[in-house]
Order: structure tokens, then C-alpha cells, then sequence
């Protein structure tokens, strides 16, 4: 165990596993997979952006581990799978990224409610950014069905915290202490 | 709460300094997209590496369907194939009936020694997915640049016509709608023979041709076929349907159109070989050589 790392963990009495590097492509990769899963249109309009969701939880809770160019690829990526423009996605995810990082000591502290504001307001920013460079490329503006996917992102903070911290849990043997 | 040590000394740029790295990074490459369409290979790069995982990533959507095929009720598949022999036998009447006038028509050419029309030789493509981007109607097709996919061949289905293709790729190629904000085809009305142009509107059921004099002969219900004079599109098409139409206080009328095929509902499609060399647009070759269109953009129809 490493204690150098005590400072971070006052306010919580579980102290997690390092995270692996793989751990961390793993997911991201998994999200980018759910994200190119075909649906029909009105469907996939309020699905959540996953790699969104992933990219933020990692820039949130590993702030120091993960930088913006996971981000970057992320969203070039992204850019080709939906044929947007390419470094569409790529600048919106480096946003939301820096605001993870930023704000990461300060989403980490909050109660779970607090959290799903935060992480709302930082995905909504995130399609805003994304709206505002499809207009200024002369797009027609969408409906307002496209907003609704940071809704059900933000929707899925918990499970995402949840279920991705799992891994990093320690069994608790009974001759600890 | 986390285990991972936070270095004491900072490394590196700070983080705002990264962000207006990648911000920028991000931006040069938007405008290089929209405005010089380069970077066009690091995209076909890309999108070899996601293949995989969308052949993944549409398996359960192919299992899924593929177990709906599985509890098929023997009732339904019988009267399906009672419809099919029905059609079939309809369509081979109407082809023999084509084949007898194509012959014709060849032999009437040959008389007055005009070319003969060189046919266009389908691709059948399946739709791997809608593109999620919002602000486009684009499908991506299974067929790309190893299958002998351009940009600008048209791609139809049973009922007509359904985009153009807009980016091609190593395995898989872009589809651009009809309804899509960025697609112009020349089309002619069947019952009067107006020329116009249909326009996407951007969202789905909709297309509207612009610049139609109010005075010109179009009716609600007429059918819109595809003109050919862009040289991209076979002539005779089924396009859209006109459906209202606004005369406007100004000189040209608004004609709001119902696309024929079905734009955002069929799963496999076909794409249709490049027609006859046409000569060069001499308007387009007075300032530079013509470079392929996408889209046929006209001056004025």
C-alpha cells in the first residue's frame, strides 16, 4: 500500500487500488463500443454519449493520471464514426476534460446529487461547444431532442461511478484489520 | 480516496496551457476539414482502425434481428412469399416489356446514329448505421474504396432514390440523404415537365424546391423524377412527391416535397456505376479544372 498517497483520501475511509493503465484504455474503449452500437434515430438522439461519460469519470478521479490527449483521441475518433467534422468532438472532449481536472477536488468532496449538477452542467457545456462550432460551419441548428443526452448522461453518473470503481475495491480479509 | 500518488513538483505544462494546445490542435483541424477538405487520408486511417470494433459494436443488433427471423410464424413467411411471387411475376412482365423497348430503342438509334446509352451496373450495399451527428443525414454503407466506391455515385433503393455517396473510405463509404441540408438533385416533373431542383431541409420526410415561378405548371400530388442533367443522377428516378405548396408574395412559389424512398427506413440499398464521360462544364473550366462535386450545386435552374 502506498501511504504517500493518504493526503487525497481524508475524506473517505475506503482507500482504493491503483488503477491500471489498461484498466482505463479498457473502459474507454468499451464506451467508444457502446457509442457506435447502431439504433434508430430518435432513440440514439437521447442515448448517452458513453466516451463522454467514461472521459470525464477518469479526468474526475484520476486527475492526475489522465490529461487531455486520451480526450483529443477520444474525439477524433468519435469525429469519424459520425461523420461530423473532424475535430468536432475532439475540442469539445479536451473541454471536458479540463473542466474534470479542474474541478476534480471539488466534484470528489460533493454528495452524489451535487455530483450529477456538476457533471450535467459540464456535458450540457460539452454539446454547446459542439453546437456552436456546427453553426459557425453554417449547419442547420438541431431539435431540441439534442440536448437530451447529457440529461441521460448525467443520468447515468452514478452507475458509472459505481460500477467503474468496482475493480479498485480491496476484498476486505477478515484478518485485516 | 484514490491510491495514485500526486506528484509533488508539477511536470510539464500546466493544464491551461494543454488545453489551448489541443483547442487549437482541434481547430486547425475543423477548419482544414471545412474549408480545404484536407486530412481526408487521417480519416481513412481512422476509420480502418473502427471498423472492428462497429462489426462489433452492430452484432447484436444482427443477432437480434437474425432471432426475430428465427420466430417467423409459418403463416406470415407463406403469405410474404405468395406477395413475392405475385410482385415477381408483375415486375417480369414489366422488364420483358423493358428489354422489348430497350432493343427498340437501340435499333432506333443505331438508324439516326446516336451513341448508345451505356447501362450502370449496381452494387447491392447493406447500411452498417445513421450517422449519430445531429446536424447531418448521412449512412454509412458497407462498401468502400476496395469495392470500387466514388464520391458522387448515386444510391438508390426499390422505390428510388436515396442520396449520393459524399466520402469514401478504404471499407465503408458515406451516404449523404436527399434530405440531407447539403444535397441538391436536378429533377423533372413527370405530368408537366417543369425542371427543378429538389433541396434537403436538413431533417428527415422533407425536401422543397426553391426558385419555381409561381406561375409554373406543378400540382400537389405531382411525381418528381430525376432529370440526368447533372450527369451524376440516371435520368428518370422516382424523387419526391410534391406535397404543398406556398405561393409566396415574391416571384417564386415554395414547394414542399415527400421523398419516394425510404429515406431513413430500408437497410439495404444500391449503388449505381458512374454514367457516360460527359464534357467538361465550360463554365467551371473557365477559372480552374473542374474538380468533382459532391453535390451538383447549380447557378440557377
Amino acid at each position: 500500500m502506498s501511504w504517500n498517497s493518504l493526503g487525497d483520501n481524508i475524506h473517505d475511509d475506503e482507500i482504493l487500488l491503483p488503477v491500471r493503465g489498461g484498466y482505463i484504455l479498457v473502459t474507454m474503449l468499451g464506451a467508444l463500443l457502446l457509442n457506435l452500437i447502431p439504433l434508430p434515430g430518435w432513440v440514439s438522439s437521447a442515448m448517452p454519449d458513453f466516451v463522454a461519460v467514461i472521459l470525464l469519470y477518469w479526468s474526475v478521479f484520476q486527475a492526475h493520471r489522465v490529461g487531455l490527449w486520451p480526450a483529443w483521441v477520444m474525439g477524433l475518433l468519435m469525429d469519424v464514426a459520425d461523420a461530423s467534422l473532424f475535430g468536432q468532438h475532439a475540442a469539445a472532449y479536451c473541454a471536458l476534460a479540463f473542466a474534470g481536472i479542474f474541478l476534480h477536488r471539488r466534484i470528489q468532496m460533493f454528495p452524489m446529487s451535487y455530483q450529477i449538477a456538476h457533471v450535467l452542467g459540464i456535458l450540457l457545456g460539452q454539446q454547446a461547444l459542439q453546437l456552436v462550432v456546427r453553426l459557425a460551419a453554417s449547419a442547420e441548428p438541431p431539435d431540441m431532442l439534442y440536448f437530451v443526452s447529457s440529461l441521460t448522461g448525467a443520468a447515468l453518473w452514478p452507475a458509472v461511478v459505481v460500477i467503474l470503481m468496482l475493480p479498485m475495491r480491496r476484498s476486505r480479509h477478515p484478518n485485516e484489520v | 480516496m484514490q491510491a495514485s500518488a500526486a506528484p509533488i513538483f508539477k511536470r510539464g505544462p500546466s493544464l491551461l496551457t494543454r488545453l489551448a494546445f489541443f483547442s487549437l490542435l482541434s481547430l486547425s483541424f475543423i477548419v482544414a476539414d471545412v474549408r480545404f477538405r484536407y486530412l481526408e487520408e487521417i480519416r481513412a486511417g481512422v476509420s480502418v482502425a473502427l471498423y472492428p470494433l462497429q462489426e462489433v459494436a452492430a452484432m447484436p443488433g444482427a443477432l437480434f434481428s437474425r432471432m426475430g427471423d428465427f420466430f417467423v410464424t409459418q403463416a406470415s413467411l407463406s403469405r410474404e412469399n405468395e406477395q413475392l411471387k405475385r410482385e415477381r411475376l408483375l415486375s417480369g412482365a414489366a422488364s420483358q416489356r423493358v428489354r422489348a423497348l430497350e432493343s427498340e430503342n437501340e435499333q432506333l438509334r443505331r438508324i439516326v446514329n446516336a451513341e448508345p446509352v451505356p447501362g450502370r451496373t449496381p452494387t447491392v450495399a447493406e447500411i452498417l448505421y445513421e450517422s449519430r451527428d445531429p446536424f447531418t443525414r448521412k449512412v454509412v454503407i458497407d462498401r468502400g474504396a476496395m469495392h470500387d466506391m466514388k464520391t458522387g455515385l448515386s444510391v438508390v433503393d426499390h422505390r428510388g432514390v436515396i442520396g449520393q455517396i459524399t466520402r469514401v473510405f478504404p471499407l465503408v463509404s458515406e451516404v449523404s440523404l436527399l434530405t440531407d441540408k447539403s444535397q441538391s438533385i436536378p429533377v423533372q416533373n413527370v405530368r408537366s415537365g417543369v425542371r427543378s431542383i429538389t433541396f434537403g431541409l436538413g431533417h428527415d420526410g422533407a425536401v422543397e424546391l426553391r426558385f419555381v415561378s409561381v406561375n409554373s405548371d406543378m400540382q400537389v400530388g405531382d411525381l418528381l423524377v430525376t432529370s440526368g442533367i447533372d450527369g451524376t443522377f440516371p435520368p428518370g428516378l422516382p424523387v419526391a412527391k410534391v406535397t404543398r405548396i406556398d405561393p409566396n408574395a415574391a416571384s417564386f412559389a415554395r414547394i414542399h416535397c415527400a421523398p419516394i424512398a425510404g429515406v431513413s427506413s430500408f437497410n439495404r440499398v444500391v449503388v449505381l456505376s458512374p454514367g457516360p464521360e460527359r464534357p467538361e462544364n465550360p463554365l467551371a473550366t473557365a477559372g480552374k479544372t473542374a474538380a468533382p462535386t459532391a453535390s451538383p450545386t447549380p447557378r440557377k435552374p
